[in-house]
């Protein structure tokens, strides 16, 4: 990357940024559904403490999960009505490089605070402190995963009608992978086998991700520009 | 040199225009007229390469611009329809992301200048949702007063600018054609440059 490429892409984080901190209610929406679904579940359960144990990996990844894509639909949408996504495709800098900030900032902005809340919701499932920490090490490579996969769908239903519907169709069986291998290892570390080998495949779907997803989404954008 | 030949632009299954002809040469300006729906923005769209044409190839110094790419890019400023300004934001904070952007950074000073030039220099520290209409029209074409691009396109650049905003665009448009620069522009309201543009009449 050359130094004008990064100047650029770094614009386009910094600038995303200011606007996620301007609009801190859109900005925190995922980070309150996520808290008020993990909540909610230990109360229509009841104090079982062998049962919340045992769904709580599984709840806090799925309520993850949603959260992040409570917030795709806004992810290009608003780039593409106010035409600023025409002038990033038209900049001489490289439009994935501009793209893959633009996810960076997405990820920053509402898949950071879901990690940050995590081990403080994992306390309602009464799940032991390890256990915890492996949560948090597992939605620190997860949620990245779900911010570039949630991308590539929110970039090709962009200018559809209903485009938020489909972009859930899209994305949710996409987001398999991250979910069995994210929950897995929280599993295997409560099953007393170890999480390194969940945590080793989910880190390999990020690398996949990070590398593949950011040119699946610039050239969804173009499409969508056309 | 900006040049097209025999471009043809279909929209779902109507024909905008077809064998459409034109060059821009440094030092000149071409105005796109024609009636709503013509194809005006279409055809803007295809000379800076956000869209293709369904025949026929746009040429900058005699390459197609599809196979020039960034180097394409670089000499290119487009002025869309929409602002493309963000409504948190303030007008100098949105004058230098759309500069950075276009991979020539300005100091918070030089925007600042820019804005002052176009008559916005009271809200320059303002959220642009805070501004009129106009002021935003404004703070989107500061990018004029700045930018060294070669070619200007600018879509419906007098949209919402009264009068005064309207002259600074015809002397800035003829600086930037007296350095040698080129401009295609539409525009619904005649455009009060000295230098005489010549006219591309769509649907005619």
């Amino acid at each position: 990357m050359t130094g004008g490429a990064a100047a650029a892409a770094i614009g386009v984080l910094r600038r995303d940024l200011l606007l996620a901190l301007r609009r801190k209610s859109d900005a925190l929406a995922p980070v309150f559904f996520f808290v008020v679904v993990a909540s909610l579940f230990p109360l229509g359960i009841g104090p079982e403490p062998e049962l919340l144990r045992r769904i709580g990996p599984g709840v806090l990844w799925v309520g993850a999960l949603l959260a992040t894509m409570l917030s795709l639909a806004r992810l290009f949408a608003a780039d593409y009505d106010d035409g600023t996504l025409e002038q990033m495709a038209l900049s001489p800098q490289p439009f994935v490089g501009l793209v893959a900030a633009k996810v960076t900032a997405h990820w920053l902005a509402s898949g950071l605070p879901l990690v940050v809340v995590s081990p403080v919701l994992a306390l309602q499932y009464g799940l032991p402190a390890d256990t915890i920490a492996v949560l948090a090490a597992s939605l620190v490579l997860g949620t990245p995963v779900l911010s570039l996969v949630g991308a590539i769908g929110a970039a090709l239903t962009l200018g559809v009608r209903g485009g938020g519907l489909l972009v859930a169709l899209l994305v949710l069986p996409l987001y398999v992978p991250a979910l069995v291998f994210g929950a897995g290892a929280v599993d295997a570390n409560l099953a007393g086998t170890g999480a390194e080998a969940h945590l080793s495949l989910l880190g390999a779907c990020l690398v996949l991700a990070t590398f593949f997803a950011p040119w699946a989404i610039a050239a969804a954008l173009r499409i969508a520009l056309e | 040199m900006l040049a097209a030949s025999e471009l043809e632009c279909v929209r779902g299954d109507r024909t905008l225009f077809a064998g459409l002809a034109f060059t821009v040469a440094p030092g000149a300006g071409l105005l796109v007229q024609g009636a709503n729906g013509a194809g005006k923005t279409s055809l803007l769209r295809i000379a800076v390469g956000l869209a293709p044409a369904a025949r026929g190839d746009v040429t900058w110094d005699g390459r197609p611009i599809r196979s020039l790419g960034p180097s394409y890019r670089r000499e290119v400023l487009y002025c869309g329809h929409p602002n493309a300004l963000k409504d948190d934001l303030t007008a100098i904070e949105n004058v230098r992301a759309a500069a950075a952007l276009a991979g020539r950074p300005l100091t918070r000073d030089a925007a600042r200048g820019a804005l002052a030039q176009v008559g916005v220099a009271a809200a320059a520290e303002l959220p642009v949702r805070s501004l009129s209409q106009g002021q935003k029209r404004r703070t989107a074409l500061a990018r004029l007063a700045l930018d060294r691009a070669r070619l200007w396109v600018l879509d419906e650049p007098l949209a919402a600018l009264d009068a005064g905003g309207g002259e600074w665009l015809a002397s800035v448009l003829d600086a930037h054609l007296a350095a040698g620069g080129m401009a295609l522009v539409t525009s619904h309201q005649p455009l009060a440059t000295r230098a005489a543009l010549a006219t591309l009449t769509l649907g005619a």
